[in-house]
């Protein structure tokens, strides 16, 4: 058998976005530091020479007037790729976002479309401190209108990106920064994953991980953990965090009957409120014990990296919080 | 456009249309008809219809909370307009929008918006997608002295300018940020000046005077289209009604008589003298345009109010496409 074609999970981005331009004449790609340096992670890596400066714009560093571009772009018959750096900087731009991008369609009674694809950065771990490190998905699901993707591997990477720029609607890719050197299987052709759909990507019994982004692989080493311990952990993939695949969580809460739900978000008002309340409502007479919330504790992500350690959710909390669960009930 | 007979009579239309339509508007909200606050046009129609006179539907505006006046002289048509300010399902908007947010996409008007400044950078988009595809148009965006004072301007002009988009910021100076008087809430007087800090013209403009302000936004416009970025055009004007609705709230921000003294350059009865001087429109065929206009913003009206409500059941269309 050939060996299984490998991206990481960077160069997924690129060959998503070069991908989205070949296939798109309407796509550009509009963001700080995106054309001239290819992005500051290689997000976007000879973009500019393949397809010149129309088609990749570097921007002044102007959020609001990056995602103003993008509304604007969308509104009027293109198809935006628009860039954020890090999801930090939605303070610069939350105007843009929620005011307008969010809610123009509705607003104008269906009449506008807003295909809007918008990359940006989230997640801890490279010692970025409090500013350049968070994981604020919740902000942005918190907004009717936008749909918020967070990939955990290169194949999603790519293939949710693809989705999100055919969608006509406004989306947010939030990819994880301490994955981008992660390598997997990503097939060269093009092909999407598509939106609101989770996965699957550890069959078990005992307990049901619900988790996204790059706590998917501290959920699966904690699972390997617990396997030797004999406890099967499944490890439910949300990919989509809006729409939500809340079918897919029901069905493995009523396989397991024990739900822990692990974000690298702050714990409060995170998702996993809101996951535990979808169960709550939708699976609770499966449920044999409480719902398990881990997340950050409720404080600024610390820059010294024996803080920052302490701050992330990891492998041996879960498996310390899947361990707990099972021996109180 | 040529400034010939015909364009004066075209500029003076799109002018009382805006009157007339706001005017009853006012009277409509003082009644308790309309829901929700009314942000009114009356004083400032001069450059909405100096500007629109220009302008087609391939055209993009993005608008202010004081939008009608901008919908309006790019073509709005009342029935539908005074459907959405009574939140009716043929409204513009299906009643999703209101007054804050009328917009109409087949007349390239991106909405009046309830955010002060949030305009001036999805128009920087609007042009950016003209250039993309090439077509010859220009984007226009509407905003205040307040607006000036946002980030948001300040980042969409440094856009445009950089990216020599094909585009137009009308500043429409009232000389007042809500209820704040510009003299206190920005050190300059000319908000043309902050063109110059982006690298493009700005012209402050006599923005009680249609020809005026048809005349500067044709030499804007044709720099716009050949290429050469960006222009500020500051039309110095005056809101006649209050910030919301037509006396307000009964604030003590503005005396009558600075008020009495921008009603004696009211910029239809100029705009009228000087057609009748150039017998171009003489008194009585003027007020002939005024009572055809009236009746059909009554039309308008009885339209609206005979309007279906829009049915729950579409609460949560249009949310996704």
């Amino acid at each position: 058998m050939a060996e299984e074609r490998e991206l990481t999970y960077i160069g997924a981005v690129a060959e998503a976005a070069r991908t989205v331009l070949l296939e798109q004449e309407n796509a550009f790609i509009a963001g700080e530091d995106v054309a001239g340096a290819g992005g500051v992670f290689g997000s976007y890596r000879g973009i500019l020479d393949e397809f010149g400066d129309e088609r990749i714009v570097d921007t002044p560093i102007s959020e609001e007037g990056i995602i103003g571009l993008g509304v604007g772009a969308a509104a009027t018959g293109l198809r935006p790729i628009v860039d954020i750096m890090f999801m930090d900087f939605m303070g610069e731009c939350m105007d843009e976002i929620a005011n307008q991008m969010a809610k123009m369609r509705y607003m104008f009674g269906g009449s506008a479309s807003l295909p809007i694809t918008v990359i940006t950065m989230s997640g801890g771990g490279m010692n970025m401190a409090a500013q350049h490190s968070q994981s604020l998905e919740a902000w942005i699901c918190h907004l009717p209108g936008l749909k918020v993707v967070a990939p955990s591997t290169p194949y999603d990477v790519k293939g949710l990106i693809a989705s999100a720029s055919r969608d006509d609607n406004p989306v947010f890719v939030v990819l994880n920064k301490l994955s981008l050197g992660n390598r997997g299987h990503v097939p060269e052709e093009s092909y999407t994953v598509p939106l609101g759909e989770a996965s699957v990507v550890r069959e078990g019994s005992d307990v049901s991980i619900v988790t996204y982004s790059r706590m998917v692989g501290e959920s699966l080493s904690a699972a390997d953990t617990l396997s030797e311990n004999g406890i099967e952990a499944e490890v439910l993939d949300l990919r989509s965090l809006q729409p939500m695949d809340t079918d897919a969580i029901v069905a493995s809460v009523e396989k397991t009957q024990r739900v822990v739900v692990v974000h690298e978000a702050v714990r409060f008002g995170g998702l996993g409120g809101e996951i535990a309340a979808q169960i709550q409502e939708d699976a609770f007479d499966y449920l044999d014990a409480p719902i398990v919330r881990v997340g950050a504790p409720f404080s600024p992500v610390p820059f010294s990296p024996v803080l920052e350690q302490a701050y992330i959710p990891n492998a041996a909390r879960i498996v310390a919080e899947v361990n707990k669960l099972l021996n109180d009930t | 456009m040529e400034l010939n007979n015909e364009t004066l009579l075209d500029i003076h239309h799109r002018m009382v249309r805006i009157r007339t339509f706001e005017t009853e508007a006012g009277k409509l909200a003082e009644a308790g008809k309309i829901p929700g606050a009314l942000h009114l046009y009356v004083g400032q129609e001069a450059v909405a219809s100096g500007i629109m006179a220009h302008l087609s539907n391939d055209d993009w505006i993005t608008s202010t909370h004081r939008g009608h006046g901008h919908l309006i002289a790019k073509g709005g048509e009342f029935g539908k307009m005074f459907a959405e300010l009574f939140g009716r399902a043929t409204g513009y908007c299906k009643g999703k929008g209101g007054s804050m947010h009328i917009s109409n996409m087949d007349l390239g008007m991106l909405g009046a918006n309830g955010i002060v400044g949030a305009g001036p950078p999805i128009a920087v988009g609007a042009a950016f997608s003209i250039k993309y595809r090439k077509t010859p148009n220009v984007a226009v965006t509407f905003f205040g002295d307040g607006a000036s004072n946002e980030g948001s301007f300040h980042e969409a002009a440094n856009m445009a300018a950089l990216y020599k988009l094909p585009m137009l910021f009308v500043c429409e100076n009232n000389g007042y940020g809500e209820y704040t008087a510009q003299a206190n809430h920005q050190a300059i007087v000319d908000v043309a000046d902050r063109a110059a800090g982006y690298g493009m013209p700005g012209v402050v403009v006599d923005g009680m005077d249609a020809v005026a302000v048809y005349e500067a936004a044709d030499e804007a416009i044709e720099r716009a289209k050949a290429g050469d970025g960006p222009s500020l055009l500051e039309c110095k004007t005056y809101r006649f009604f209050d910030h919301v609705g037509v006396r307000g709230m009964g604030l003590s921000y503005r005396t009558d008589e600075e008020l009495a003294e921008w009603q004696k350059r009211d910029p239809i009865h100029m705009f009228e003298s000087r057609l009748a001087e150039l017998e171009v429109l003489s008194n009585e065929d003027a007020v002939k345009i005024h009572e055809t206009v009236l009746s059909e913003v009554q039309e308008g009206i009885e339209f609206a109010e005979s309007s279906p409500m829009p049915d729950p059941a579409t609460l949560l269309e249009d949310v996704y496409a």
